[in-house]
């Protein structure tokens, strides 16, 4: 719903990154991840729905061409551990989520297009401990766009945007029909 | 006390028809005519006149069917209230159903319910004895104590006479009093459990219906009675097409039968009940488009004498039971003359004969000397504005229950006054 | 899409996207119940009151599995039948029930329309677990998402319900829903079990069994109300059996691979033969599966901030 929207505002976007700069940041984030695990044993990504699965599975490509292995990718929606679901007049549609793996004793790196006040990631990790006991929780984004409300830090950054509480970033993807680019919107009126 | 109500369009069914001025003295109608003089201050002691421009003059109602609830659910209705409820609606003329507590069948009850409704002078009370005892079907109520007191026709309303001997011998001893016998026609074992019309509704709600065979065999057997024993038979809130294709029949053959139709079994059908709304719950329930055509027609070609309100009070915790818990039954005396006056809008009665099916032909069907405005007569009147709109609100009925499924309707056709034996009992803001 | 509506009293006023919508959360309720750990926060601090009027281990149980699963606070709540009769009006229930605070309330009660009456009397949500033989919504969705999960699509899918229409608020909600959704119904049972006008309801209507099951994906079976015995409905357990129960040989009148359903609980070797309760054809088991999943998606979409 809110895609929509800023979609229709398309005049107030400025961009941030374009396809080159989106590639090479996940180029530069797998790399990180195998490095900083030491290779792809006993790791996992679980893509946080819905930008975040399809960057999994570009990181995920990336590490196997880099890597000659497979890593498994999981896909995470949070709707339920939302925290502000008991406000909500109208209860937001839920995307299944399918991690197809014991994630128990798995290093698994959270991916999300955006980390914004960290709410998110905070349902995300709840969910993913329902599902079992990992290892570890790494985190990256493509982009960290500050004002965090929680105490969080992101393990793997594409790219810092510092931005205004009234901004809006957005990340459009290939997979959603899209070309790939980040884009600030300004949430002011028009 | 003199009344002279002035400059209206006077409606006597079968005798006047057109503008006329009403002098009433003594509580009798002295003379219909026009340019009559005004009564003047110093010939009597009260006098007042009445200004009618614009207005219809019409016989005070005559209803053949309401529940007063008195004695004995004085919670849902009293003789005082029903009958202000009665005044309200221009009915000056009702007659009410035995299924009290203690049933109407012997004469106290009668001289009771007589004596309230002369304490109440809201309108005249005609009484309507049992059939049989206790309305059990089983032993005759003393119809001729009853007949003495006061009753002008026997009818185990609510209870219907299921053995057909006891409904012969019913009709056969009524014929000694010239009694009309009145039947609730409802095949008990047919209805059972029922609670509105079987059809796509109560499918679609899940509710068990009440065919209409579950009337159409008992109009079917009473008719048949009427026949062997030469009985006045009248039949009570007739709702389907059978009922009326029967009663047209028989009364070409010459069987002696008088029927009555609800403004709610013509203003309704069972789509009302679609929202469980039990505001809309009655028995007969409310039927199909096609009975309701069959209704119309039948009021139309006289097969229908009477429209009467089966008027049934309930209160309200009453009506907030599940569908299938609540009671049967709307209050009706407030709204009946707009929903009559509907029929005339839709071309289906003539004016007069509208009025007729509310004043003179339910005084005939049960020998009542009302309805008319003969100079003689009780002086009952209602005075109406027929073109004025109004929405239905039942906090403002004089009914003590406000159980209608017609309130928030813009309806059109009002009482504005109301006279009974030459004493105004209602008059309208 | 959201279900902007505040209870669930039915079936018949639902479109079919907000059928499609509860069978699509379901979905992602049927995977958390496959988890080790089959909890989710998503209905914290909401209160959830089974309100049963009726004795209904199944319903009732299924009901509190869901919303214990999605961490809500479970009460139940059965007065004895005889408040019914007692004239308790259902207004006074509502006070009652809003008292306990309760953001949902499942109601399961014998007189048909009493979840719209209490619908329109509380602000809490209602859920209908059943009135009379009125409807039974989450046991029809929990049909749907069983024939969706086993790959069936719903345009032009041929469904025999057979047994006691007129009397089952599971057939009403089924035939409501699957009319909606385009599947061809076919109605199977005596005369004195088919409603009047089911045909108005664009349902088939057959009395011969044979007749019927000719040709169908799947065949729901109605619970026989064996107390329907001898005065009212049919003569005896025995002729209703030998013309309306589903036999092994009889199933091989339907498409091969057909589904068979049972609402349960099940008279066995009345309206079922036991070889087919048990066969690779029944999916009576995957329904009650499926009924925890569907009810926690019905919990999950109605528990908005009223």
């Amino acid at each position: 719903m809110i895609a929509r929207e800023e979609h229709a505002n398309r005049k107030h976007e400025k961009p941030i990154m374009d396809a080159h700069e989106v590639a090479r940041a996940l180029t530069r984030i797998a790399h990180e991840i195998l490095e900083r695990n030491k290779g792809i044993r006993g790791t996992a990504l679980v893509g946080i729905r819905t930008g975040g699965v399809h960057l999994a599975h570009r990181l995920a490509k990336r590490i196997q061409e880099i890597e000659q292995g497979s890593v498994p990718i999981g896909e995470l929606d949070i709707t339920l551990y939302r925290d502000d679901l008991a406000l909500r007049k109208d209860q937001p549609v839920l995307r299944k989520t399918s991690v197809p793996f014991d994630i128990t004793d798995l290093k698994i790196v959270l991916v999300d297009d955006v980390l914004f006040t960290g709410r998110t990631i905070r349902a995300a990790m709840d969910g993913l401990i329902d599902l079992g006991r990992p290892a570890e929780i790494q985190l990256a984004v493509l982009v960290d766009r500050g004002h965090r409300q929680l105490p969080i830090k992101a393990t793997y950054i594409g790219k810092n945007i510092p931005t205004s509480q009234d901004e809006n970033i957005h990340v459009f993807l290939e997979e959603e029909g899209e070309e790939d680019r980040v884009v600030i919107i300004n949430g002011g009126a028009p | 006390m003199t009344i002279l109500i002035r400059g209206g369009h006077v409606i006597d069914p079968g005798r006047v028809n057109g503008p006329a001025d009403v002098l009433i003295e003594n509580g009798k109608i002295v003379q219909v005519g026009q340019n009559l003089a005004a009564p003047s201050r110093s010939q009597t002691a009260a006098a007042r006149t009445i200004d009618a421009t614009g207005k219809l003059v019409l016989p005070g109602f005559v209803d053949l069917h309401v529940h007063l609830r008195e004695p004995g659910f004085e919670y849902k209705e009293t003789i005082q209230t029903g009958t202000a409820s009665a005044a309200a609606g221009g009915f000056t003329s009702v007659c009410c159903m035995p299924n009290t507590n203690p049933v109407n069948d012997n004469q106290s009850v009668t001289e009771f319910i007589l004596d309230q409704a002369r304490a109440a002078g809201n309108a005249h009370v005609f009484p309507v004895g049992a059939i049989t005892k206790g309305s059990e079907g089983k032993e005759l109520a003393e119809i001729g104590d009853l007949r003495r007191a006061g009753c002008v026709a026997i009818s185990d309303d609510g209870q219907p006479v299921m053995n057909s001997l006891v409904m012969r011998r019913a009709m056969e001893y009524a014929l000694a009093f010239d009694l009309p016998v009145i039947d609730h026609c409802e095949d008990l074992h047919l209805s059972e459990g029922g609670c509105m019309n079987e059809g796509l509704v109560s499918t679609q709600l899940g509710l068990q219906g009440i065919p209409a065979a579950a009337e159409d065999v008992m109009v079917a057997r009473n008719l048949s009675l009427a026949e062997l024993t030469g009985a006045r038979l009248h039949l009570a809130h007739v709702s389907t097409a059978g009922s009326v294709r029967m009663v047209r029949e028989a009364k070409a053959r010459g069987i002696r039968v008088t029927a009555e139709a609800c403004p709610h079994h013509f203003s309704l059908t069972e789509e009302a009940v679609r929202d469980f709304n039990t505001l809309a719950k009655m028995n007969p329930p409310l039927r199909t488009w096609q009975d309701v055509q069959a209704i119309k027609e039948g009021l139309r070609d006289g097969t229908i004498d009477a429209i009467a309100t089966d008027h049934a009070p309930h209160a309200q915790q009453e009506k907030q039971l599940e569908f299938a818990h609540a009671p049967n039954g709307i209050v009706g005396l407030e709204t009946a003359l707009p929903l009559t006056l509907a029929l005339v809008e839709e071309g289906v009665l003539s004016l007069e004969a509208a009025v007729a099916k509310l004043t003179t032909d339910p005084a005939k069907a049960f020998s009542l000397s009302k309805g008319t405005l003969a100079p003689g007569a009780d002086a009952d009147v209602a005075v109406v504005d027929a073109q004025r709109q109004w929405e239905v609100d039942p906090s403002r009925f004089r009914s003590k229950s406000k159980n209608t499924p017609f309130a928030g309707w813009k309806v059109k056709g009002l009482v504005t006054a109301t006279i009974l034996a030459g004493k105004v009992v209602y008059e309208s803001a | 899409m959201s279900l902007k509506r505040k209870d669930l009293t039915g079936i018949a006023s639902l479109s079919p996207d907000e059928i499609m919508l509860i069978l699509e959360t379901a979905d992602s309720f049927k995977e958390v119940t496959g988890r080790e750990i089959k909890k989710v926060p998503a209905l914290r601090g909401k209160t959830v009151v089974n309100f049963f009027f009726e004795p209904s281990t199944r319903t009732r149980t299924s009901f509190e599995l869901a919303a214990k699963r999605l961490s809500a606070d479970v009460i139940n709540f059965s007065p004895s039948s005889s408040s019914v009769v007692k004239g308790e009006t259902l207004l006074d229930t509502a006070r009652n029930i809003e008292a306990m605070q309760a953001d949902i309330i499942v109601l399961r009660h014998p007189a048909a329309g009493a979840a719209e009456t209490l619908a329109r009397g509380v602000k809490s949500s209602v859920i209908n677990a059943g009135d009379g033989w009125h409807e039974h919504p989450t046991q029809a969705l929990l049909d749907l998402y069983t024939l969706r999960e086993k790959g069936l699509a719903f345009k032009g899918l041929r469904v025999a319900i057979v047994g006691d229409i007129a009397h089952s608020r599971v057939a009403r909600s089924n035939i409501f829903a699957l009319t909606k959704l385009g599947a061809e119904i076919r109605a199977v049972g005596p005369p004195t079990m088919i409603p009047a006008c089911l045909d108005k309801l664009g349902v088939r209507v057959y009395h011969r069994m044979d007749e019927a099951l000719r040709g169908v994906d799947v065949i729901m079976m109605l619970r026989l109300q064996l107390e329907r015995q001898g005065r009212a409905l049919f003569p005896t357990i025995r002729e209703y059996a030998r013309l309306y129960g589903l036999t092994a040989e009889r199933l091989k009148l339907a498409e091969p691979g057909a589904l068979v359903m049972h609402p349960g609980p099940i008279n066995r070797g009345v309206e079922i033969a036991p070889e087919v309760a048990d066969s690779f054809s029944s999916v009576i088991l995957d329904q009650v599966t499926n009924g925890v999943a569907v009810r926690m998606g019905v919990l999950y979409l109605l528990s908005g901030a009223n």
